[in-house]
């Protein structure tokens, strides 16, 4: 098998607070091939944002504890000097943010936070990165790329804006685009278009995409694998088929159940998971989702399951709970009414 | 009740534009942007009515205007039976107690330096309504019911996360038991798992406090799950009303079939299949609309008359109205008995514009 | 543009005329107050304060007093003052030169200190530099600036004076800088360093707080995702942004300062400068100076305040004029 793009082994992201030590991502171990779309799903306070944050090394707290290694093309960014890091960032590694209202600065215009960005990796001659630029609008759909270039991010609606980030992430032609949490902020409409987008420009830039969200039905369509995450630790991981359609830990269940589903009859109710995510300064014992598991049994309370694969390739799960009875249990969960019904 | 028998709240051809200003000394209007165009529906009693449409397409102004937080620029509302749409501050004063409104934000709409039982308890103490002890058992007993506990009643809302603080605005809209709450995008700003938890919230609430909701949202999937009947609007407009079942099963406007086909689905496999309506665009200015129908531009339907007339509110029975010159989902039959909403239609829409033809291939 | 500029200037002569109006009643409406009794000197006699009267318009009414003074204020230009009974523009535009060359050389230091150590205080957050830097300002900021005018007097022209340190600084006292502009420098230094002394520290502490809040941006984390170094983070996105109030808020302090906010300088280092002649006029109730002074003083900071106005939106793209 060929190396993969980015490896991350065993990483531990904590933070120093007055109350104690925030362990925000507890211990998590993941690869990322060349070109794929990697899903990280969890609820807010995951960690999936912080992992990926720590990939970049956006992280400027202070009071930050890292362990671990992320190997990214042979190399452990972990260990690189801030020069050696500002280089690999923006130009073999982009990010897009969640808002896109405040993540470029008002006072320039689109064209110059892009050509900054240009002039910033490639020795460009005058007038060479305007012309990238105008083109980069043109790919991302911004229609007269050649007025809206000297416009200010301000002139913009929030999906041109997310348009804008994607055009200046994808400027240096990255091998890895992190999107994190994309489309949240937008519209159900231009929430499709960027997705289309982004679906279109991976085919043409043949970049690695990882697609953090809290909505599994925004991954469906576009990850190849996905990630599910839940207080600092990956619940389970598969392909797309293996947890959309088999999917085995009772989160990820939940989750599939919290949706209000457009393609089924609709339900009485939404199959919500109880309370709230766990403290990460106290984490319970075991298994961390045990609180909130209706599954939940004895040994999630003595024993913390470990992520291993049990039902197939490269599908792993962190849960006690037998395949068998997970099976039989499943449906039951996600959706109680079908299940009667069928 | 005055007349139990009518909607509880109904809106006859309300306008709301906001004036644009702009001038040296004086100050005059240069142009305005119209929220809401001309807009009539009723609510009915214990019912939940969703209105969903793109950001800028009047569903807030128009449900903010239910509960008159403005003057409107034109038309009425009644409450009730009573016309509250000329009502002083003052003569509306007896009227919030029936009428209270929860908003997006849970992290904006709670004022940080008060705690709970403060928030919860301002209506119940505005309104005068028993002494400092029993205001206090009514709160405890409000919080429990939204899924807290009497024991939050002393913290301050940001010890609290997004969905916890989201039921804490609903606390302080239900502590004066109010007949119709007004949900404007109430769970937009949460995670999906913490979505459900407050929608099935909402639903216990409303079975156990008979209310009738007005639930704002721009996601079909969550507005058709709480929804009796939902309304769809663009640009100030409502563009198709329907039974919530009957809207997803047969959109008749173009623009509800591109809202339904972009909630996106989990489950890959129909995720794939599925024809995927990507609207081109952004929403155009509602300070500027196109003329005719105004969602012409972004209409892979639209053809000559879209751009010249605004289409009529047809009624195409079952209570399912749309505004379309190029109705889907239809047969000729329908379409022969539909019949042009005399009522609800817009002042400025024809009459006479009635669909005669199913939708066309699309362009 | 032409729009933003008409409605300026019409909004400064409305502040400009309703500031005199008010200056006017207050010192001539108010009951007690009689000018013309104060011009007489002690004891006069019922007939020279009517001719006084009659001599300077005081026995009209209220309004075509107030349209005389204007008048002489701005057509003639020869309004006299009550004390010395000289012309007060000449003593304005006199005196105006010496607190513009303390202000502009003051407010040159204070920006350049309080960015440097603005910047450097939010730069070292984290170690002990940063709590070193803003005790210094607050130092700065509560340092009365008589006091440590008197004790820099005390140590350049008395105490220290004849050793080798300050041998060099003139006596107190000012010289024009078209006459000898190295007299004019070296008599100002010290004045220039008292009076910013106040403001390095508050304008520092200001930067700094702002800087600390851009700092924690979506847009400056996009920053740094792009791959750019520290610096140009530092110089081109965080500083640029929180300018903007550091910027405001120095157009309306310079503007009180040209206008005779600067008195206790002025007085301190013997500076016959605005706000020694408006500290002057109004121990004597000199109604005409008054009035000049204030004024001007207004003058200044309504247009100082356009002006900010200007760079503002040229600093900030959300408010320019559509």
């Amino acid at each position: 098998m060929a190396e993969p793009l980015l490896e991350v082994r065993d990483l531990k992201v904590s933070f120093r607070t007055e109350d104690g030590i925030v362990r925000a991502v507890d211990g998590i171990s993941f690869t990322l091939d060349e070109g794929e779309v990697l899903g990280i799903v969890g609820e807010s306070g995951s960690g999936k944002s912080v992992t990926m944050m720590t990939v970049m090394r956006l992280i400027t707290d202070p009071n930050v504890i890292y362990q671990g290694s992320i190997i990214y093309k042979g190399r452990d960014l972990m260990g690189l000097s801030r020069d050696a890091m500002r280089e690999v960032r923006g130009e073999e590694i982009a990010m897009i943010f969640q808002d896109p209202m405040t993540s470029l600065n008002p006072v320039y215009t689109v064209g110059w936070q892009i050509e900054e960005q240009l002039n910033e990796h490639n020795d460009l001659k005058k007038g060479q990165a305007r012309r990238r630029a105008m083109e980069l609008l043109a790919q991302v759909g911004i229609p007269k790329p050649e007025q809206r270039i000297d416009d200010y991010p301000h002139q913009f609606s929030g999906g041109m804006r997310q348009r804008v980030m994607i055009a200046l992430a994808l400027s240096c032609n990255p091998d890895l685009l992190i999107a994190d949490e994309p489309t949240t902020a937008l519209d159900v409409t231009i929430q499709a278009q960027i997705l289309e987008l982004i679906k279109n420009l991976k085919r043409e830039f043949g970049s690695a995409v990882v697609l953090i969200t809290h909505d599994l039905g925004v991954v469906a369509d576009v990850a190849d694998r996905i990630l599910v995450m839940y207080a600092g630790r990956i619940v389970e991981e598969g392909n797309k088929e293996q947890i959309f359609y088999d999917p085995q830990h009772p989160y990820t269940w939940g989750l599939l159940g919290s949706i209000a589903r457009l393609d089924r009859p609709r339900a009485r109710r939404l199959t919500a998971i109880a309370g709230q995510p766990p403290s990460l300064i106290n984490r319970p014992q075991g298994c961390s989702f045990r609180t909130r598991c209706p599954q939940a049994f004895d040994r999630c309370r003595a024993e913390d399951p470990q992520l291993t694969a049990k039902v197939g390739d490269g599908h792993l799960d962190a849960c006690h709970l037998s395949v068998e009875d997970k099976r039989e249990r499943r449906d039951k969960t996600i959706n109680p009414e079908l299940a009667e019904t069928a | 009740m005055a007349s139990p028998s009518g909607p509880l709240l109904q809106a006859e051809h309300v306008i709301k534009y906001f004036p644009i200003k702009r001038g040296i000394v004086i100050q005059r209007e240069v142009a305005r942007v119209h929220a809401v165009d001309d807009v009539s529906l009723e609510v009915q009693r214990g019912e939940t009515l969703g209105l969903v449409g793109e950001s800028g397409c009047g569903k807030s102004t128009l449900g903010r205007s239910f509960v008159r937080l403005f003057p409107l620029t034109g038309g009425r509302i009644f409450f009730d039976g009573q016309d509250i749409s000329t009502l002083s501050r003052r003569g509306m004063r007896p009227l919030r107690r029936e009428l209270q409104i929860i908003f997006q934000d849970p992290y904006a709409s709670l004022n940080p330096r008060k705690r709970v039982g403060q928030i919860v308890g301002a209506p119940l103490a505005i309104h005068g309504i028993g002494d400092r002890r029993e205001r206090k058992r009514q709160v405890q007993e409000l919080l429990e019911k939204v899924g807290l506990s009497p024991e939050h009643y002393n913290r301050y809302p940001h010890e609290f996360s997004g969905g916890q603080r989201q039921r804490i605005g609903v606390a302080r809209a239900l502590a004066l038991r109010p007949k119709l709450v007004i949900a404007d995008e109430p769970v937009s700003a949460l995670d999906v798992s913490i979505q459900a938890q407050v929608i099935n919230l909402l639903a216990d609430l409303q079975e156990d406090f008979e209310l009738t909701y007005v639930f704002i949202a721009h996601d079909l999937g969550v507005v058709r799950h709480v929804s009796d009947r939902i309304a769809v609007m663009y640009l100030g407009k409502i563009v198709e009303l329907s039974p919530a079942e009957e809207l997803y099963e047969r959109p008749i406007m173009p623009y509800t079939e591109a809202l339904l086909s972009a909630v996106p689905i989990p489950d890959p496999r129909e995720s794939a299949a599925r024809e995927r309506i990507v609207l081109e665009g952004d929403v155009p200015s509602p300070i500027n609309p196109p003329s005719g129908c105004r969602f012409h531009p972004r209409c892979r339907y639209a053809t000559e008359v879209c751009t010249q007339l605004e289409p009529p509110l047809v009624d195409y029975g079952n209570g399912h109205l749309a505004a379309c010159h190029h109705p889907l989902n239809v047969d000729k039959e329908t379409l022969a008995r539909a019949t042009v909403d005399q009522r609800r239609t817009p002042a400025k829409a024809d009459e006479s514009a009635k669909p005669t033809q199913p939708a066309q291939q699309a362009r | 543009m032409l729009a933003f500029i008409v409605r300026r200037l019409l909004w400064m002569a409305l502040v400009l005329f309703a500031i005199s109006v008010l200056v006017f009643l207050i010192f001539f409406a108010t009951p007690g107050v009689d000018p013309a009794r104060q011009m007489a000197g002690r004891n006069p006699s019922a007939e020279t304060i009517k001719s006084i009267k009659h001599e300077f318009g005081l026995d009209r009414s209220l309004p075509v007093r107030y349209g005389l003074m204007m008048k002489h204020m701005f057509i003639t230009r020869d309004l006299i003052s009550y004390g010395s009974h000289t012309r007060v523009i000449p003593e304005i535009t006199s005196a105006a030169p010496v607190t513009l060359s303390l202000v502009f050389g003051a407010a040159i230091i204070w920006i350049v200190f309080s960015i440097l150590f603005g910047v450097a205080a939010a730069v070292l957050r984290g170690t002990v530099f940063d709590p070193l830097l803003m005790i210094l300002a607050l130092i700065g900021i509560s340092i009365p600036v008589f006091w440590l005018g008197e004790v820099v007097n005390l140590i350049t022209q008395s105490r220290l004076h004849d050793s080798f340190l300050f041998s060099w600084v003139p006596p107190l006292g000012y010289t024009p800088l078209t006459q000898d502009p190295f007299m004019w420098f070296k008599q100002l230094i010290f004045p220039w360093l008292t009076l910013s002394v106040l403001y390095i520290g508050f304008y520092a502490r200001v930067l700094r707080a702002n800087l600390i809040e851009t700092e924690s941006e979506d847009y400056i984390r996009t920053a740094r995702a792009k791959g750019l170094s520290e610096r140009r983070v530092l110089f081109r996105h965080t500083l640029r942004t929180s300018m903007i109030t550091f910027v405001s808020l120095f157009g309306l302090d310079f503007a009180v300062l040209v206008g005779g906010g600067a008195l206790l300088t002025e007085v301190v280092f013997g500076l016959p400068g605005v706000g020694l002649l408006t500290f002057n006029s109004l121990t004597a109730l000199d109604l005409p100076v008054i009035m000049t002074t204030v004024i001007y003083a207004a003058f200044f900071i309504t247009l100082a305040s356009a002006l900010v106005d200007l760079v503002y939106a040229w600093l900030d793209p959300r408010v320019r004029l559509a």
